[in-house]
């Protein structure tokens, strides 16, 4: 994979997710030092931009698709970037996010703002996106290229699939990782 | 079907697997020869000691001359066999068996008691499942935790009977058995009472010990914890095929 110039532009977001994934990123440690000269993170909650660029070479999703918000990035991240990514078992396959699926949308949310709160109890509806009424996997929304399972992917997990997309090879995670890893 | 009684005058056939010559006994299966020959094929409701369901189909195989696959722990060798157990087609449809699996129930391996000790989660990583293509059911499924040593979680449940069997062959309760039909079947005990006022099983824990998933497990486990031991079943079937 080569991006414009010499390194590989990256893109990451959060959906649903408990920002573990990203924490197993950042432990990747000193070895991002190295990754810092073959990519460029142009877009994440890592770093400051507030865009997402109009093309990128890889983008990492983490979480699982739960509110109109969700549905609108993953769609977005899916036309800009070249090749994306689901990391972590969120994003992979709903995870615990999905745990609510049984339940009927508004039972979930009676029960998280009302049954069990004692302080004023309300349901939020300003400032917040519409969730959405089951939980699903990014890849049953839009096209995903490569699942990395694990909750969270060990960092050893992420360095060998970004290292294996920067060196031009297609990685095989199923060989480092499972679900619930 | 009965477990197998030894017999003396058994024949040895010779047969092909993936290309290489094997000798077996003739009332011997493609499992146990594969097993015997470490050659990897997968399975779940398969278990040695337990009598044969056939039920899963993950250990299809194909056989030279049939135009049928054919289940590996539920047809006897042959002299001449040709066995394939690993084309693509096989690979293809064994996936397809494992998604199917996580997509019927909650499999939430993250926080499940049997996280990094499970046949499932093993099947999906050698079976090549990194993520499940057709829509999950999302359909809610009851935890029993009356028993005072075991609970039963249906949401981990694979269907795959060898808590019946192990209960009715080896310890000889018949606690569990199956009820319903379709997505409707689920594994009941006595008469789809609560399992904690079951007044046939005698707590021995063996179906807790064989069951493959997070589904049957001890209490005051945790997330992980549940280890599992099978080692008991050899051993007590083969004692009790000779008596
Ligand atoms: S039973 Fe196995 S596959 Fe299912 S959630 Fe538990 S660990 Fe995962
Ligand atoms: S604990 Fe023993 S007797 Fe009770 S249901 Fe399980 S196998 Fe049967
Ligand atoms: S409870 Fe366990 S052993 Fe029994 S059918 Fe379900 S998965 Fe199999
Ligand atoms: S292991 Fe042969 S059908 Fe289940």
């Amino acid at each position: 994979m080569s991006g414009n110039g010499s390194k590989v532009t990256v893109a990451t977001t959060w959906l649903d997710g408990c920002s573990g994934c990203h924490m197993s990123f950042l432990d990747m440690d000193q070895r991002l030092v190295d990754l810092a000269e073959q990519i460029d993170i142009v877009y994440s909650p890592l770093v400051d931009t507030k865009e997402l660029p109009e093309q990128v070479d890889l983008g990492i999703l983490e979480g699982s698709i739960s509110s109109d918000e969700d549905l609108h990035k993953a769609r977005e991240f899916r036309a800009r970037c070249k090749l994306l990514l689901s990391l972590g078992d969120c994003a992979v396959n709903g995870n615990v996010p999905a745990m609510r699926n049984p339940f009927k949308l508004d039972d979930v949310i009676e029960r998280a703002y009302r049954e069990n709160v004692d302080v004023n109890p309300q349901i939020p509806t300003e400032g917040v996106p519409a969730l959405l009424a089951t939980v699903r996997p990014v890849h049953h929304v839009v096209d995903v290229d490569i699942f990395v399972p694990g909750c969270p992917p060990h960092a050893d997990t992420i360095h060998y699939v970004l290292t294996e997309l920067i060196a031009g090879r297609t990685p095989d995670p199923g060989r480092v990782t499972r679900f619930g890893a | 079907m009965p477990l197998p009684v030894p017999q003396t005058n058994v024949r040895v056939v010779t047969l092909k697997v993936d290309g290489q010559d094997y000798s077996a006994r003739e009332d011997e299966t493609i499992i146990e020869v594969c097993r015997e020959n470490k050659i990897p094929i997968p399975s779940l409701c398969w278990m040695d000691g337990l009598s044969v369901v056939g039920a899963c189909r993950l250990c299809v195989v194909e056989i030279a001359g049939s135009p049928r696959l054919q289940a590996a722990c539920a047809t006897r060798v042959r002299e001449g066999m040709v066995v394939q157990t690993n084309t693509d087609k096989l690979q293809r449809y064994r996936r397809t068996i494992v998604e199917l699996l996580f997509a019927e129930r909650n499999h939430i391996c993250s926080v499940c008691v049997s996280n990094g000790h499970c046949e499932l989660q093993w099947l999906a990583q050698t079976c090549g499942v990194d993520h499940v293509r057709m829509p999950y059911r999302n359909a809610g499924y009851s935890v029993d935790s009356s028993h005072e040593m075991f609970r039963v979680d249906h949401n981990r449940c694979v269907l795959c009977t060898r808590c019946v069997r192990v209960c009715d062959e080896i310890e000889g309760a018949h606690t569990w058995d199956v009820m319903g039909r379709g997505s409707g079947c689920q594994v009941v005990t006595d008469l789809a009472k609560p399992w904690g006022d079951s007044e046939s099983c005698t707590s021995c824990g063996k179906c807790v010990q064989v069951c493959p998933t997070g589904a049957l497990v001890k209490q005051g486990t945790s997330v992980g914890e549940m280890v599992k031991d099978q080692t008991f079943l050899s051993i007590l079937a083969r004692r009790r095929s000779h008596r």
